[in-house]
Parts: C-alpha cells; sequence; structure tokens
C-alpha cells in the first residue's frame, strides 16, 4: 500500500482510504451486457483491461465459463472477480457431481451472490450472469456492487454502460431472432467503446442456447462487421 | 501467528504523515518478457536491482526456477518474487510427488494467484510464468492482487511499455525458436535502454518438450571497456611537508601504555579449540 504525500490522514489523524481500488491494481473499466432472446441468452463485453493510463491486456476475456450453459461477465477488479468466478465455478462442478443434474442458471447467481454480498466490504466486483438450463431455458442475472440479485430481461455493467442506457431502451424488443440479438448486442457495445476511454478492443460474445455455447469475435480493423474464430 | 502483522500500520502512516520517509524495498524497476514459439516458449529480463535511485545489484537474477520445465521471471519487490517462487516451487514438487504426474504450467498459475490474493497487493509480486507440460505451452502473468492473463507475448516491470513497442511492432503469430529469443532479448534491451529503472545485461530461458536452456548474461551491452589510462598516482606525487619519526620505546610520551601481565594477554588471543 503506498500513501500519498500526506499520508491521507484526517483532522483526527486517523487513516482515510481514499481510493476503493488499491493502488497498481488491474482494473477492468468495462463494458459489459447480457440479454435473453427467443432461443436463449447472449453475453457481450469489450476486451480492454487497464492499470492507470496502461492497457494491461488488449485482447481480455472478460466472459468466463463458470459451467457447461451457464456464463460470467466480469467488470470491476480483475483479481476479485476472477477469484469469485473460480469458486463459482469450483462450486457449480461439484453441484453438478453431487446432485446428479446439472445447475440452474439461478443456482449460479445465488452462489454468486452469496459471495458478495457477504465480502461486499472486501470486493469491487460488478457481475451479469447469464445461462441457459433445461427448466427455465434462457435468464439474465445482474449483481452490481452491493451485492444485490437482479432477474433482468436484458443488463448492461461496466464504465462503458452509462453511454448506452439510452441506446438500449430505445432498441431493446422482447424476443428477437438471434441475428437481431447479435445486433442489437453488438452495436449497443459499439456506442459503449465509442464514448468510454476505459472501454475498447474487440468485442467478444457468447450465445447460449439448448445447442451449447457457442463464440463470437469482432474486431475493430472491420468495425466489428466481419465474424471470426 | 505467521503472516503480517498491522499493529504498527496507523503509528506509521501518523509518522509519514509528520514527515519520516517510507523504508526503501529493493527493485522495482525491470523488464521481462515472455513470448510463445512453434514447440516451446521464451522468457527473458534485464539484470538491474534498485533501491530508490540507487543500482543495488548490476547482474541479479530474475528468472526463478519453479519445476525442470517451468520457470518464472519477478518484477516487483524482489524479496517477495524471490520467495513466492520458491514457495510455489516446493509446493508444486510436493504435489507432482504425490500425483505421480509432471507439474502444469496452469496449476502453477492457479497457486500463484490464489496465494497473491490471499495477501490482497501486500506481497509485491508480479510474475510472468511460462512452461511446457503434458497438455502444451502455456504463458501467462500474474498481478500482485492475484489477476492473471493468458497471452502469446507478454511483458510486465517498468520496462513493460518499452518492451511491448517491439512486441507490438515486430511479432508474428509464427515464429521459429531463433525469432523468439531474438524478439524477446530485443524487447529486453529497449527496456535496458529506455526504461531507467532496467539495465545491465539479457538473461534468457528456452524452454521446449525435451529440455530447458538457461542463458545467463545472453547479451552483455553494457560492458565496462578498458580504461585508456591508469589513473593510480605515482609515488612521491603529494608533498611532504614535514617528518617525524616516533620510536616504540617513546611511545608513552604520547598516549597512556598500561602494561597487561602475560597471561591476561595471551587469554585474549588464544583461541579455543575442541579437545
Amino acid at each position: 500500500m503506498e500513501f500519498g504525500t500526506t499520508g491521507m490522514l484526517n483532522e483526527d489523524g486517523i487513516h482515510v482510504d481514499m481510493e476503493r481500488l488499491k493502488k497498481g491494481e488491474v482494473n477492468l473499466g468495462t463494458s459489459i451486457m447480457a440479454i435473453n432472446f427467443k432461443d436463449g441468452v447472449i453475453l457481450g463485453a469489450d476486451s480492454r483491461t487497464t492499470t492507470g493510463a496502461y492497457i494491461a491486456n488488449r485482447v481480455t476475456d472478460k466472459l468466463t465459463q463458470v459451467h457447461d450453459t451457464i456464463w460470467c461477465c466480469r467488470s470491476g477488479s480483475a483479481a476479485d472477480t476472477q477469484a469469485v468466478a473460480d469458486i463459482v465455478h469450483y462450486q457449480l462442478g461439484m453441484y453438478g457431481v453431487m446432485n446428479g443434474r446439472q445447475p440452474t442458471t439461478q443456482t449460479a447467481a445465488a452462489m454468486f451472490q452469496e459471495l458478495c454480498y457477504e465480502n461486499k466490504d472486501r470486493l469491487s466486483a460488478g457481475l451479469i450472469i447469464a445461462g441457459w438450463d433445461e427448466r427455465h431455458g434462457g435468464q439474465v442475472y445482474s449483481i452490481p456492487l452491493g451485492g444485490s440479485l437482479h432477474k433482468q430481461s436484458y443488463a448492461i455493467g461496466g464504465s462503458g454502460s452509462t453511454y448506452i442506457y439510452g441506446y438500449c431502451d430505445a432498441n431493446w424488443r422482447e424476443g428477437m431472432n438471434e441475428e437481431e440479438a447479435v445486433n442489437f448486442v453488438k452495436g449497443s457495445l459499439q456506442e459503449a467503446i465509442k464514448w468510454d476511454g476505459s472501454s475498447g478492443g474487440v468485442i467478444r460474445m457468447v450465445v447460449l442456447t439448448q445447442k451449447g455455447a457457442d463464440r463470437h469475435l469482432y474486431l475493430p480493423d472491420s468495425n466489428y462487421a466481419v465474424r471470426h474464430q | 501467528m505467521p503472516g503480517f502483522d498491522f499493529s504498527n500500520h496507523t503509528r506509521n502512516a501518523a509518522l509519514h504523515a509528520r514527515g519520516v520517509p517510507l523504508p526503501k524495498s529493493t527493485s522495482t524497476g525491470t523488464t521481462i518478457v515472455g513470448c510463445i514459439f512453434d514447440g516451446g516458449v521464451v522468457i527473458a529480463a534485464d539484470t538491474r536491482a534498485t533501491s530508490g535511485p540507487i543500482v543495488a545489484d548490476k547482474n541479479c537474477e530474475k528468472l526463478h526456477y519453479i519445476a525442470p520445465q517451468i520457470w518464472c521471471a519477478g518484477a516487483g519487490t524482489a524479496a517477495d518474487t524471490e520467495f513466492t517462487t520458491a514457495l510455489i516451487s516446493s509446493q508444486l514438487e510436493l504435489h507432482s510427488l504425490s500425483t505421480g504426474r509432471k507439474p502444469r504450467v496452469v496449476t502453477c498459475m492457479t497457486m500463484l494467484k490464489q496465494h497473491l490474493f490471499r495477501y490482497q497487493g501486500h506481497i509485491g509480486a508480479y510474475l510472468v510464468v511460462a512452461g511446457v507440460d503434458p497438455t502444451g505451452v502455456g504463458l501467462f502473468t500474474v498481478h500482485a492482487h492475484g489477476s492473471t492473463d493468458k497471452l502469446p507475448y507478454v511483458t510486465m516491470g517498468s520496462g513493460s511499455l518499452a518492451a511491448m513497442s517491439v512486441f507490438e511492432t515486430q511479432w508474428k503469430p509464427s515464429l521459429t525458436q531463433e525469432e523468439a529469443v531474438k524478439l524477446a532479448s530485443n524487447a529486453i534491451q529497449a527496456g535496458i535502454f529506455n526504461d531507467l529503472g532496467s539495465g545491465s545485461n539479457v538473461d534468457v530461458a528456452i524452454i521446449t518438450k525435451d529440455k530447458t536452456t538457461l542463458k545467463r548474461g545472453y547479451v552483455r551491452p553494457n560492458q565496462r571497456s578498458e580504461k585508456q589510462k591508469s589513473y593510480i598516482f605515482a609515488r612521491g606525487t603529494t608533498a611532504v611537508l614535514n617528518e617525524k619519526i616516533i620510536r616504540k620505546e617513546e611511545i608513552s610520551k604520547y598516549v597512556s601504555v598500561h602494561d597487561l601481565g602475560s597471561e591476561e594477554t595471551a587469554s585474549g588471543e588464544k583461541m579455543d579449540i575442541d579437545a
């Protein structure tokens, strides 16, 4: 821990923690989202990770698999969100083996909430959990900083999301087909990347349906028009 | 109780606020890199260790052994990189013995990240983990707070910007071993010459399926050249202004001398020898 030149003390001589994020910590100043569509869910994210003004990784994968068809979008501290996702990945693996059936998205979201709420004063993690299961089909859950859990038809998060509330509200439609849904996510993230300096790089997407997980990659070289991989 | 003790934290913060400087630790300036090639991985480092503005060691080792086929390059606090790599190396050896399998790079990376995450960034180790295991080639970066990245080419430390500029302009998806070693050493040299925190020589470790080669001082671009002239002063250069001889017999005129008995003198000079 580094102190400023003042030592950051208040008038009573008590140390004040000015920054929530520790100095030099790797940050996911991010644009992430997940949406419901006709056949399942789509998760999307930019690929920028920063340490201060430096881009530590320009092709980051912020879409993390925690079970076969349950994934999460990570924002906030890279270390915190990776640690939380690793724990839930383990817990869901155990859940599947012990109960002899696949966990639901709701179960996964509840596991994430438990960790995020119980450790709220130690974590800076903003997560979006999305998945497909036999019982409920596609579902999207959002867990913001305090550790609350919200089931939503679509969720946006990260520093870039503030720029696209209007875009998403204007263009969102219930029950889109896959192509429409992919274009909605791509259009939203393009705007977020355009306006938010902490977001950038490639656009990554994961389409979760009964058929399983399908990965998409769009590069800025072609203005995110061509699907790679 | 093992671990860190924070009981002096409030006192230290108060002292610092009144102008007491914080203690210095060794080596925050460094350039370390890693790069995957066809059939293996190469990691490289500079050899300068600093303590504030002072070069503490001109030729230190920043490439750490984890397992025969897994090596680590360390930046940040020298003591922390040294001890975390040694600790994980030990645990990985025991893990390998108990499972009867060769250690994997992901296992090493996971153990490092969980150890560093537990200490919330107080252990200042920034590492590049590289190796070859039965699953293939692995290359990762691990930050002090416990976050990790997986990339085909990586740089870390204060010289990472200079080194990354070399990779971003010269890297290509398929490299031979020779090309990768050249590229990594060029990246380190960019750090040596353009970053004040980095300097001296280039160390390289090449890991393939069959063997690991550590090349200490692979490039030495900062050799001290032979002096053009001898600067030893000739005898008699300093003028003698006056001369006075003091004889041993008359020494009591200048200092007070107490004569110790011969037995007492012996007790001080005699060494204890095992019977």
